[in-house]
Protein backbone atom coordinates (compact mmCIF):
# COMPACT_ATOMS: atom_id res chain seq x y z
CA UNK A 1 0.00 0.00 0.00
CA UNK A 2 1.29 3.45 -0.87
CA UNK A 3 -0.28 6.39 0.94
CA UNK A 4 0.45 9.84 -0.36
CA UNK A 5 -0.93 12.69 1.65
CA UNK A 6 -0.87 16.38 0.72
CA UNK A 7 2.45 15.95 -1.03
CA UNK A 8 3.99 19.28 -2.02
CA UNK A 9 7.31 20.11 -3.67
CA UNK A 10 8.55 23.61 -4.31
CA UNK A 11 11.70 24.62 -6.17
CA UNK A 12 12.22 28.19 -5.02
CA UNK A 13 9.10 30.10 -5.97
CA UNK A 14 7.94 27.36 -8.35
CA UNK A 15 5.49 24.78 -7.06
CA UNK A 16 6.04 21.55 -8.95
CA UNK A 17 3.66 19.38 -6.94
CA UNK A 18 0.77 20.90 -5.05
CA UNK A 19 -1.01 19.06 -2.21
CA UNK A 20 -1.26 15.80 -4.08
CA UNK A 21 -3.07 12.99 -2.21
CA UNK A 22 -3.83 9.48 -3.40
CA UNK A 23 -3.44 5.82 -2.45
CA UNK A 24 -2.39 2.77 -4.42
CA UNK A 25 -3.16 -0.80 -3.36
CA UNK A 26 -1.31 -4.00 -4.37
CA UNK A 27 -2.52 -5.36 -7.70
CA UNK A 28 -3.11 -1.93 -9.15
CA UNK A 29 -1.28 -0.59 -12.17
CA UNK A 30 -1.51 3.14 -11.85
CA UNK A 31 -1.03 5.24 -14.97
CA UNK A 32 0.37 8.63 -14.21
CA UNK A 33 -0.63 11.10 -16.88
CA UNK A 34 -0.03 14.74 -17.47
CA UNK A 35 1.51 17.19 -19.88
CA UNK A 36 5.29 17.74 -19.77
CA UNK A 37 6.19 19.66 -16.63
CA UNK A 38 3.04 18.57 -14.83
CA UNK A 39 4.97 17.18 -11.88
CA UNK A 40 4.86 13.49 -12.81
CA UNK A 41 8.59 12.88 -12.60
CA UNK A 42 8.94 15.03 -9.50
CA UNK A 43 6.24 13.01 -7.74
CA UNK A 44 7.87 9.73 -8.75
CA UNK A 45 11.28 10.96 -7.61
CA UNK A 46 9.80 11.76 -4.22
CA UNK A 47 8.13 8.36 -3.88
CA UNK A 48 11.40 6.67 -4.90
CA UNK A 49 13.22 8.68 -2.23
CA UNK A 50 15.45 10.76 -4.50
CA UNK A 51 13.87 14.12 -3.69
CA UNK A 52 12.64 15.14 -0.28
CA UNK A 53 9.11 16.58 -0.21
CA UNK A 54 8.69 20.21 0.88
CA UNK A 55 5.68 19.06 2.87
CA UNK A 56 3.27 16.15 3.04
CA UNK A 57 3.98 12.46 3.60
CA UNK A 58 4.63 9.35 1.57
CA UNK A 59 4.30 5.93 3.20
CA UNK A 60 5.33 2.76 1.38
CA UNK A 61 3.86 -0.26 3.18
CA UNK A 62 3.96 1.68 6.41
CA UNK A 63 7.48 3.05 5.96
CA UNK A 64 7.70 6.80 5.72
CA UNK A 65 10.03 7.59 2.83
CA UNK A 66 11.63 10.51 4.68
CA UNK A 67 12.06 8.90 8.11
CA UNK A 68 12.88 5.35 7.05
CA UNK A 69 14.36 5.83 3.60
CA UNK A 70 16.35 2.59 3.49
CA UNK A 71 13.38 0.39 4.41
CA UNK A 72 11.15 2.11 1.88
CA UNK A 73 13.82 1.92 -0.83
CA UNK A 74 14.23 -1.83 -0.27
CA UNK A 75 10.61 -2.35 -1.33
CA UNK A 76 10.83 -0.15 -4.38
CA UNK A 77 12.21 -0.84 -7.82
CA UNK A 78 12.70 2.38 -9.74
CA UNK A 79 13.40 3.11 -13.37
CA UNK A 80 14.42 6.76 -13.64
CA UNK A 81 13.52 8.73 -16.74
CA UNK A 82 15.88 7.83 -19.59
CA UNK A 83 17.03 4.63 -17.81
CA UNK A 84 20.48 5.84 -16.70
CA UNK A 85 23.15 3.18 -16.12
CA UNK A 86 26.91 2.86 -16.03
CA UNK A 87 27.91 2.73 -19.68
CA UNK A 88 31.36 1.27 -19.11
CA UNK A 89 29.97 -1.79 -17.34
CA UNK A 90 28.63 -4.88 -19.04
CA UNK A 91 24.96 -5.74 -18.54
CA UNK A 92 25.96 -8.64 -16.29
CA UNK A 93 28.36 -6.61 -14.13
CA UNK A 94 25.85 -3.80 -13.81
CA UNK A 95 23.04 -6.09 -12.67
CA UNK A 96 25.37 -7.89 -10.28
CA UNK A 97 26.41 -4.54 -8.82
CA UNK A 98 22.77 -3.56 -8.27
CA UNK A 99 22.07 -6.93 -6.64
CA UNK A 100 25.06 -6.61 -4.31
CA UNK A 101 24.11 -3.10 -3.27
CA UNK A 102 20.63 -4.44 -2.59
CA UNK A 103 22.26 -7.12 -0.41
CA UNK A 104 20.92 -10.16 -2.22
CA UNK A 105 22.93 -13.19 -1.11
CA UNK A 106 24.99 -15.02 -3.69
CA UNK A 107 22.50 -17.79 -4.55
CA UNK A 108 19.46 -15.47 -4.61
CA UNK A 109 21.37 -13.09 -6.80
CA UNK A 110 22.31 -15.82 -9.25
CA UNK A 111 18.70 -17.04 -9.43
CA UNK A 112 17.20 -13.59 -9.82
CA UNK A 113 19.80 -12.64 -12.43
CA UNK A 114 18.85 -15.70 -14.48
CA UNK A 115 15.15 -14.97 -14.12
CA UNK A 116 15.44 -11.31 -15.02
CA UNK A 117 17.72 -11.96 -17.98
CA UNK A 118 15.12 -14.47 -19.22
CA UNK A 119 12.20 -12.13 -18.66
CA UNK A 120 13.79 -9.28 -20.57
CA UNK A 121 15.61 -11.41 -23.16
CA UNK A 122 19.00 -9.96 -22.32
CA UNK A 123 21.01 -13.15 -23.01
CA UNK A 124 22.55 -11.82 -26.22
CA UNK A 125 23.93 -8.63 -24.64
CA UNK A 126 24.89 -9.98 -21.23
CA UNK A 127 28.61 -9.38 -21.66
CA UNK A 128 28.53 -6.25 -23.79
CA UNK A 129 29.28 -2.82 -22.36
CA UNK A 130 25.98 -0.96 -21.86
CA UNK A 131 27.36 1.98 -23.87
CA UNK A 132 27.32 -0.15 -27.00
CA UNK A 133 23.69 -1.26 -26.66
CA UNK A 134 20.72 0.07 -28.61
CA UNK A 135 18.18 2.29 -26.90
CA UNK A 136 15.71 -0.58 -26.58
CA UNK A 137 18.26 -2.83 -24.86
CA UNK A 138 19.37 -0.05 -22.55
CA UNK A 139 15.79 0.51 -21.50
CA UNK A 140 15.45 -3.21 -20.84
CA UNK A 141 18.63 -3.22 -18.74
CA UNK A 142 17.06 -0.37 -16.75
CA UNK A 143 13.91 -2.41 -16.25
CA UNK A 144 15.95 -5.48 -15.28
CA UNK A 145 17.72 -3.40 -12.65
CA UNK A 146 14.36 -2.24 -11.28
CA UNK A 147 12.82 -5.70 -10.93
CA UNK A 148 15.99 -7.55 -9.90
CA UNK A 149 15.08 -7.75 -6.22
CA UNK A 150 11.45 -8.64 -6.99
CA UNK A 151 10.16 -5.47 -5.36
CA UNK A 152 6.64 -4.97 -4.06
CA UNK A 153 6.51 -1.54 -5.61
CA UNK A 154 7.62 -0.73 -9.11
CA UNK A 155 7.95 2.86 -10.25
CA UNK A 156 8.62 3.33 -13.94
CA UNK A 157 9.17 6.78 -15.36
CA UNK A 158 8.26 6.66 -19.06
CA UNK A 159 9.39 3.06 -19.57
CA UNK A 160 8.42 2.93 -23.25
CA UNK A 161 9.65 6.35 -24.30
CA UNK A 162 11.74 6.07 -27.46
CA UNK A 163 11.08 2.37 -28.04
CA UNK A 164 9.80 0.92 -31.30
CA UNK A 165 6.29 -0.57 -31.41
CA UNK A 166 7.53 -4.14 -30.84
CA UNK A 167 9.59 -3.13 -27.85
CA UNK A 168 6.69 -1.11 -26.46
CA UNK A 169 4.49 -4.16 -26.75
CA UNK A 170 7.04 -6.28 -24.89
CA UNK A 171 7.43 -3.79 -22.08
CA UNK A 172 3.65 -3.58 -21.69
CA UNK A 173 3.37 -7.35 -21.58
CA UNK A 174 6.07 -7.44 -18.94
CA UNK A 175 4.23 -4.88 -16.82
CA UNK A 176 1.02 -6.86 -17.12
CA UNK A 177 2.75 -10.08 -16.08
CA UNK A 178 4.36 -8.42 -13.10
CA UNK A 179 1.39 -6.69 -11.72
CA UNK A 180 -0.64 -9.39 -9.95
CA UNK A 181 0.42 -8.72 -6.40
CA UNK A 182 2.50 -5.61 -6.86
CA UNK A 183 1.97 -1.92 -7.01
CA UNK A 184 3.06 -0.54 -10.35
CA UNK A 185 3.17 3.17 -11.07
CA UNK A 186 3.87 4.05 -14.69
CA UNK A 187 4.17 7.53 -16.07
CA UNK A 188 3.58 8.10 -19.73
CA UNK A 189 2.10 10.48 -22.20
CA UNK A 190 1.14 7.76 -24.60
CA UNK A 191 -2.54 7.38 -23.89
CA UNK A 192 -3.10 4.06 -25.63
CA UNK A 193 -0.66 2.66 -23.11
CA UNK A 194 -2.99 3.59 -20.28
CA UNK A 195 -5.89 1.74 -21.84
CA UNK A 196 -3.57 -1.21 -22.55
CA UNK A 197 -1.93 -1.80 -19.15
CA UNK A 198 -3.39 0.37 -16.40
CA UNK A 199 -6.20 -0.47 -14.04
CA UNK A 200 -6.39 3.11 -12.93
CA UNK A 201 -5.30 6.47 -14.27
CA UNK A 202 -4.40 9.70 -12.55
CA UNK A 203 -4.15 12.92 -14.50
CA UNK A 204 -2.14 15.76 -13.01
CA UNK A 205 -1.34 19.17 -14.37
CA UNK A 206 0.41 22.07 -12.71
CA UNK A 207 1.15 19.73 -9.81
CA UNK A 208 -2.52 19.18 -9.00
CA UNK A 209 -4.62 16.07 -9.24
CA UNK A 210 -7.31 16.56 -11.88
CA UNK A 211 -8.74 13.09 -12.38
CA UNK A 212 -8.44 9.70 -10.71
CA UNK A 213 -10.48 7.02 -12.49
CA UNK A 214 -10.34 3.78 -14.41
CA UNK A 215 -9.32 4.19 -18.05
CA UNK A 216 -12.86 3.17 -19.05
CA UNK A 217 -14.41 5.88 -16.89
CA UNK A 218 -12.03 8.41 -18.40
CA UNK A 219 -13.06 7.33 -21.88
CA UNK A 220 -16.69 7.77 -20.85
CA UNK A 221 -15.97 11.41 -20.12
CA UNK A 222 -15.25 11.95 -23.78
CA UNK A 223 -17.88 13.69 -25.84
CA UNK A 224 -17.22 10.91 -28.33
CA UNK A 225 -18.27 8.23 -25.84
CA UNK A 226 -21.10 6.27 -27.48
CA UNK A 227 -20.93 8.40 -30.62
CA UNK A 228 -21.39 6.63 -33.95
CA UNK A 229 -18.97 7.25 -36.76
CA UNK A 230 -19.98 6.11 -40.21
CA UNK A 231 -18.77 6.59 -43.71
CA UNK A 232 -21.19 5.94 -46.60
CA UNK A 233 -20.88 6.08 -50.34
CA UNK A 234 -23.83 8.49 -50.18
CA UNK A 235 -22.61 10.55 -47.21
CA UNK A 236 -23.63 13.93 -48.61
CA UNK A 237 -27.26 12.96 -49.10
CA UNK A 238 -27.54 10.88 -45.95
CA UNK A 239 -26.17 13.45 -43.50
CA UNK A 240 -29.28 15.68 -43.28
CA UNK A 241 -31.53 12.64 -42.72
CA UNK A 242 -29.30 11.02 -40.09
CA UNK A 243 -28.70 14.20 -38.16
CA UNK A 244 -32.48 14.68 -37.80
CA UNK A 245 -32.98 11.32 -36.03
CA UNK A 246 -34.70 11.91 -32.66
CA UNK A 247 -31.87 10.17 -30.73
CA UNK A 248 -29.20 12.49 -32.12
CA UNK A 249 -28.14 15.31 -29.82
CA UNK A 250 -25.53 16.73 -32.13
CA UNK A 251 -23.74 15.82 -35.34
CA UNK A 252 -20.82 16.78 -37.46
CA UNK A 253 -18.94 15.92 -40.62
CA UNK A 254 -15.27 15.15 -40.41
CA UNK A 255 -12.47 13.52 -42.29
CA UNK A 256 -10.38 14.91 -45.17
CA UNK A 257 -13.29 15.03 -47.63
CA UNK A 258 -15.98 15.76 -45.06
CA UNK A 259 -17.48 12.37 -45.84
CA UNK A 260 -17.32 10.92 -42.34
CA UNK A 261 -20.47 11.44 -40.29
CA UNK A 262 -20.22 11.61 -36.50
CA UNK A 263 -23.49 11.35 -34.59
CA UNK A 264 -23.55 12.16 -30.85
CA UNK A 265 -26.38 10.42 -28.98
CA UNK A 266 -28.78 11.91 -26.45
CA UNK A 267 -28.03 10.40 -23.02
CA UNK A 268 -29.64 7.00 -22.52
CA UNK A 269 -30.87 6.59 -26.11
CA UNK A 270 -30.29 3.63 -28.41
CA UNK A 271 -28.84 5.48 -31.35
CA UNK A 272 -27.13 2.51 -32.93
CA UNK A 273 -30.45 0.70 -33.55
CA UNK A 274 -32.12 3.59 -35.34
CA UNK A 275 -29.06 4.43 -37.43
CA UNK A 276 -28.83 0.80 -38.45
CA UNK A 277 -32.54 0.76 -39.47
CA UNK A 278 -32.22 3.92 -41.50
CA UNK A 279 -29.18 2.59 -43.36
CA UNK A 280 -31.15 -0.55 -44.26
CA UNK A 281 -34.28 1.39 -45.33
CA UNK A 282 -32.33 3.51 -47.78
CA UNK A 283 -30.02 0.78 -48.94
CA UNK A 284 -26.92 2.95 -48.35
CA UNK A 285 -23.52 1.45 -48.95
CA UNK A 286 -21.67 1.38 -45.67
CA UNK A 287 -17.89 1.70 -45.91
CA UNK A 288 -17.27 2.03 -42.22
CA UNK A 289 -19.39 2.19 -39.10
CA UNK A 290 -18.49 1.90 -35.45
CA UNK A 291 -19.43 3.01 -31.96
CA UNK A 292 -16.75 5.13 -30.31
CA UNK A 293 -15.56 4.15 -26.85
CA UNK A 294 -14.36 7.65 -26.27
CA UNK A 295 -11.10 9.33 -27.15
CA UNK A 296 -8.63 9.46 -24.29
CA UNK A 297 -6.48 12.13 -25.87
CA UNK A 298 -9.50 14.39 -26.22
CA UNK A 299 -10.40 13.81 -22.53
CA UNK A 300 -6.78 14.48 -21.62
CA UNK A 301 -6.81 17.77 -23.52
CA UNK A 302 -10.13 18.87 -22.05
CA UNK A 303 -9.02 18.10 -18.50
CA UNK A 304 -5.52 19.52 -18.64
CA UNK A 305 -6.30 22.59 -20.73
CA UNK A 306 -9.47 23.33 -18.79
CA UNK A 307 -7.36 23.42 -15.64
CA UNK A 308 -4.80 25.75 -17.20
CA UNK A 309 -7.41 28.37 -18.03
CA UNK B 1 29.56 -7.32 1.41
CA UNK B 2 29.31 -3.92 2.98
CA UNK B 3 27.55 -1.37 0.74
CA UNK B 4 30.45 1.09 0.98
CA UNK B 5 32.82 -1.58 -0.30
CA UNK B 6 30.46 -2.61 -3.13
CA UNK B 7 30.32 1.01 -4.28
CA UNK B 8 34.09 1.40 -3.95
CA UNK B 9 34.76 -1.81 -5.86
CA UNK B 10 32.53 -0.79 -8.76
CA UNK B 11 34.10 2.65 -8.88
CA UNK B 12 37.66 1.31 -8.84
CA UNK B 13 36.76 -1.23 -11.49
CA UNK B 14 35.42 1.54 -13.70
CA UNK B 15 38.74 3.41 -13.49
CA UNK B 16 40.50 0.43 -14.99
CA UNK B 17 37.85 -0.30 -17.61
CA UNK B 18 38.55 3.07 -19.22
CA UNK B 19 41.91 4.53 -20.31
CA UNK B 20 41.70 6.95 -17.36
CA UNK B 21 43.60 4.73 -14.93
CA UNK B 22 46.42 3.93 -17.32
CA UNK B 23 46.87 7.49 -18.56
CA UNK B 24 46.89 8.77 -15.00
CA UNK B 25 49.40 6.24 -13.76
CA UNK B 26 51.76 6.66 -16.71
CA UNK B 27 51.74 10.46 -16.45
CA UNK B 28 52.15 10.29 -12.69
CA UNK B 29 55.16 7.99 -12.94
CA UNK B 30 56.78 10.03 -15.69
CA UNK B 31 56.34 13.28 -13.80
CA UNK B 32 57.55 11.93 -10.46
CA UNK B 33 60.63 10.50 -12.15
CA UNK B 34 61.51 13.64 -14.07
CA UNK B 35 60.93 15.90 -11.07
CA UNK B 36 63.03 13.70 -8.84
CA UNK B 37 65.96 13.25 -11.18
CA UNK B 38 66.09 16.57 -13.06
CA UNK B 39 64.54 19.24 -10.83
CA UNK B 40 65.23 17.53 -7.53
CA UNK B 41 68.87 16.73 -8.32
CA UNK B 42 68.55 13.21 -6.97
CA UNK B 43 72.05 12.16 -7.99
CA UNK B 44 73.84 15.48 -7.53
CA UNK B 45 72.78 15.74 -3.89
CA UNK B 46 74.75 12.63 -3.06
CA UNK B 47 72.37 11.70 -0.26
CA UNK B 48 70.55 8.40 0.05
CA UNK B 49 67.06 9.65 0.75
CA UNK B 50 63.86 10.36 -1.19
CA UNK B 51 63.24 13.98 -0.26
CA UNK B 52 63.76 15.17 -3.86
CA UNK B 53 60.97 12.71 -4.71
CA UNK B 54 58.50 13.68 -1.97
CA UNK B 55 59.10 17.43 -2.11
CA UNK B 56 57.35 17.71 -5.45
CA UNK B 57 54.28 15.74 -4.47
CA UNK B 58 52.20 18.72 -3.28
CA UNK B 59 52.73 20.39 -6.68
CA UNK B 60 52.16 17.24 -8.65
CA UNK B 61 48.94 16.47 -6.82
CA UNK B 62 47.78 20.02 -7.40
CA UNK B 63 47.07 19.15 -11.05
CA UNK B 64 46.80 15.38 -11.10
CA UNK B 65 44.40 14.78 -8.23
CA UNK B 66 41.75 17.26 -9.48
CA UNK B 67 41.87 15.43 -12.81
CA UNK B 68 40.93 12.30 -10.91
CA UNK B 69 38.38 13.85 -8.58
CA UNK B 70 36.57 16.03 -11.10
CA UNK B 71 34.49 13.14 -12.38
CA UNK B 72 33.57 11.69 -8.98
CA UNK B 73 30.13 13.28 -8.73
CA UNK B 74 29.89 15.59 -11.74
CA UNK B 75 29.75 12.58 -14.02
CA UNK B 76 27.03 10.88 -11.98
CA UNK B 77 24.94 14.01 -12.09
CA UNK B 78 25.50 14.57 -15.78
CA UNK B 79 24.57 11.02 -16.76
CA UNK B 80 21.67 10.76 -14.32
CA UNK B 81 23.10 7.71 -12.55
CA UNK B 82 23.02 9.72 -9.33
CA UNK B 83 19.27 9.17 -9.35
CA UNK B 84 19.82 5.46 -9.65
CA UNK B 85 22.43 5.40 -6.87
CA UNK B 86 20.39 7.47 -4.47
CA UNK B 87 17.24 5.41 -4.85
CA UNK B 88 19.11 2.23 -3.92
CA UNK B 89 18.85 1.27 -0.26
CA UNK B 90 22.25 2.76 0.62
CA UNK B 91 22.98 5.66 2.92
CA UNK B 92 24.47 8.84 1.54
CA UNK B 93 27.42 8.23 3.85
CA UNK B 94 28.19 4.92 2.14
CA UNK B 95 27.97 6.53 -1.28
CA UNK B 96 30.28 9.43 -0.43
CA UNK B 97 32.76 7.18 1.37
CA UNK B 98 32.63 4.41 -1.21
CA UNK B 99 33.37 6.67 -4.13
CA UNK B 100 36.04 8.50 -2.18
CA UNK B 101 37.72 5.27 -1.06
CA UNK B 102 37.96 4.05 -4.63
CA UNK B 103 39.75 7.23 -5.70
CA UNK B 104 41.99 7.14 -2.65
CA UNK B 105 42.97 3.51 -3.14
CA UNK B 106 43.67 4.36 -6.76
CA UNK B 107 46.13 7.11 -5.78
CA UNK B 108 47.64 4.57 -3.39
CA UNK B 109 48.18 2.18 -6.29
CA UNK B 110 49.79 4.93 -8.37
CA UNK B 111 52.02 5.79 -5.43
CA UNK B 112 53.05 2.16 -4.90
CA UNK B 113 54.03 1.90 -8.53
CA UNK B 114 56.82 4.42 -7.88
CA UNK B 115 58.68 1.59 -6.10
CA UNK B 116 61.57 1.56 -8.63
CA UNK B 117 62.71 4.85 -7.11
CA UNK B 118 62.81 3.19 -3.72
CA UNK B 119 64.77 0.26 -5.17
CA UNK B 120 67.17 2.70 -6.84
CA UNK B 121 67.92 4.59 -3.65
CA UNK B 122 68.45 1.35 -1.76
CA UNK B 123 70.76 0.08 -4.47
CA UNK B 124 72.84 3.26 -4.46
CA UNK B 125 73.11 3.76 -0.74
CA UNK B 126 71.69 2.92 2.64
CA UNK B 127 68.68 5.19 3.17
CA UNK B 128 66.55 5.23 6.31
CA UNK B 129 63.64 3.12 5.09
CA UNK B 130 61.51 4.15 8.06
CA UNK B 131 61.65 7.73 6.81
CA UNK B 132 60.70 6.58 3.33
CA UNK B 133 57.69 4.61 4.58
CA UNK B 134 56.58 7.63 6.60
CA UNK B 135 56.99 9.77 3.50
CA UNK B 136 54.84 7.45 1.43
CA UNK B 137 52.13 7.38 4.11
CA UNK B 138 52.20 11.17 4.44
CA UNK B 139 51.99 11.57 0.69
CA UNK B 140 49.02 9.20 0.55
CA UNK B 141 47.22 11.05 3.33
CA UNK B 142 47.86 14.32 1.56
CA UNK B 143 46.49 12.90 -1.70
CA UNK B 144 43.41 11.91 0.33
CA UNK B 145 42.92 15.48 1.49
CA UNK B 146 43.22 16.79 -2.09
CA UNK B 147 40.69 14.17 -3.19
CA UNK B 148 38.20 15.12 -0.49
CA UNK B 149 38.33 18.75 -1.62
CA UNK B 150 37.86 17.60 -5.21
CA UNK B 151 34.97 15.34 -4.23
CA UNK B 152 33.07 18.23 -2.69
CA UNK B 153 33.63 20.54 -5.64
CA UNK B 154 32.74 17.81 -8.09
CA UNK B 155 29.45 17.38 -6.24
CA UNK B 156 28.62 21.03 -6.75
CA UNK B 157 28.68 21.01 -10.56
CA UNK B 158 27.70 18.89 -13.54
CA UNK B 159 30.62 20.25 -15.51
CA UNK B 160 33.88 18.37 -15.05
CA UNK B 161 36.07 21.16 -16.44
CA UNK B 162 34.66 23.64 -13.93
CA UNK B 163 35.15 21.07 -11.20
CA UNK B 164 38.78 20.64 -12.25
CA UNK B 165 39.61 24.35 -12.33
CA UNK B 166 37.93 25.23 -9.04
CA UNK B 167 39.54 22.24 -7.34
CA UNK B 168 42.99 23.33 -8.55
CA UNK B 169 42.39 26.84 -7.21
CA UNK B 170 41.14 25.68 -3.81
CA UNK B 171 43.95 23.15 -3.45
CA UNK B 172 46.44 25.82 -4.50
CA UNK B 173 45.19 28.02 -1.65
CA UNK B 174 45.68 25.11 0.76
CA UNK B 175 49.24 24.63 -0.50
CA UNK B 176 50.43 28.24 -0.56
CA UNK B 177 48.82 29.33 2.71
CA UNK B 178 52.03 28.27 4.45
CA UNK B 179 54.31 30.33 2.22
CA UNK B 180 55.89 33.54 3.39
CA UNK B 181 54.49 35.56 0.48
CA UNK B 182 50.99 34.80 1.66
CA UNK B 183 51.75 35.04 5.35
CA UNK B 184 53.49 38.44 4.93
CA UNK B 185 50.32 39.82 3.47
CA UNK B 186 48.42 38.65 6.54
CA UNK B 187 50.96 39.87 9.09
CA UNK B 188 50.42 43.44 7.93
CA UNK B 189 46.96 43.64 9.39
CA UNK B 190 45.93 40.38 11.04
CA UNK B 191 46.57 39.33 14.63
CA UNK B 192 49.27 36.70 15.15
CA UNK B 193 46.73 34.02 15.99
CA UNK B 194 45.11 34.39 12.56
CA UNK B 195 48.48 34.28 10.81
CA UNK B 196 49.31 31.08 12.69
CA UNK B 197 45.92 29.64 11.81
CA UNK B 198 46.46 30.36 8.12
CA UNK B 199 49.95 28.87 8.25
CA UNK B 200 48.60 25.81 10.05
CA UNK B 201 46.08 25.27 7.25
CA UNK B 202 48.79 24.63 4.70
CA UNK B 203 49.32 21.17 3.27
CA UNK B 204 53.00 22.08 2.93
CA UNK B 205 53.66 22.68 6.60
CA UNK B 206 52.17 19.35 7.59
CA UNK B 207 53.52 17.35 4.72
CA UNK B 208 57.11 18.56 5.02
CA UNK B 209 57.53 17.30 8.53
CA UNK B 210 56.03 13.93 7.62
CA UNK B 211 58.25 13.72 4.53
CA UNK B 212 61.29 14.30 6.74
CA UNK B 213 60.30 11.21 8.66
CA UNK B 214 58.76 12.98 11.65
CA UNK B 215 55.46 11.27 12.15
CA UNK B 216 53.70 13.75 14.41
CA UNK B 217 50.17 12.67 15.26
CA UNK B 218 49.03 16.27 14.86
CA UNK B 219 49.99 16.22 11.19
CA UNK B 220 48.16 12.94 10.63
CA UNK B 221 45.12 14.35 12.42
CA UNK B 222 45.32 17.45 10.30
CA UNK B 223 44.97 15.49 7.06
CA UNK B 224 42.26 13.27 8.56
CA UNK B 225 40.23 16.25 9.71
CA UNK B 226 40.59 18.11 6.42
CA UNK B 227 39.50 14.93 4.61
CA UNK B 228 36.53 14.21 6.85
CA UNK B 229 35.45 17.85 6.82
CA UNK B 230 35.41 18.02 3.04
CA UNK B 231 33.65 14.65 2.78
CA UNK B 232 30.97 15.89 5.14
CA UNK B 233 30.66 18.97 2.96
CA UNK B 234 30.36 16.64 -0.05
CA UNK B 235 27.36 14.92 1.52
CA UNK B 236 25.72 18.25 2.32
CA UNK B 237 26.30 19.59 -1.19
CA UNK B 238 24.90 16.42 -2.79
CA UNK B 239 21.82 16.60 -0.64
CA UNK B 240 21.28 20.24 -1.55
CA UNK B 241 22.03 20.07 -5.24
CA UNK B 242 20.89 16.63 -6.34
CA UNK B 243 17.66 17.92 -7.82
CA UNK B 244 19.15 20.57 -10.07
Amino acid sequence: MILIDKLTKRFGPFTAVNELSFQVAPGEVLGFLGPNGAGKSTTMKMVAGFLAPTSGTIAVFGHNVVDQPLKAKQMIGYLPEGAPSYGDMSTYDFLRFIGQVRKLNASDLANRLDAVVQQLSLQSVLHQPIDTLSKGFRRRVGLAQAILHDPKVLILDEPTDGLDPNQKHEVRRLIQNLSHDKIVIVSTHILEEVAAVCSRAIIISGGRLLADETPAALEARSRFHGAITLELAESAGAYPLLSRLPEVANSELSGPTQSRIVLFPKPGSNLFGSVNRMVHQHGWHVQEMHVERGQLDEVFRTITQGAAQ
Amino acid sequence: MNATLVIAKRELHSYFSTPLAYVFIVIFLMLTASFTFFLGGFFERGQADLSPFFNFHPWLYLFLVPALSMRLWAEERKSGTIELLMTLPVSLKSLVLGKYLAAWVFTGIALLLTFPIWITVNYLGAPDNGVIVTGYLGSWFMAGAYLAIGSCISAATKNQVIAFIITVVVCFLFVVSGFNIVLDWFTRWAPDSLVDAVAALSFMTHFQSIAKGVLDLRDVFYFLIVTLGWLLATAIVIDMKKAS
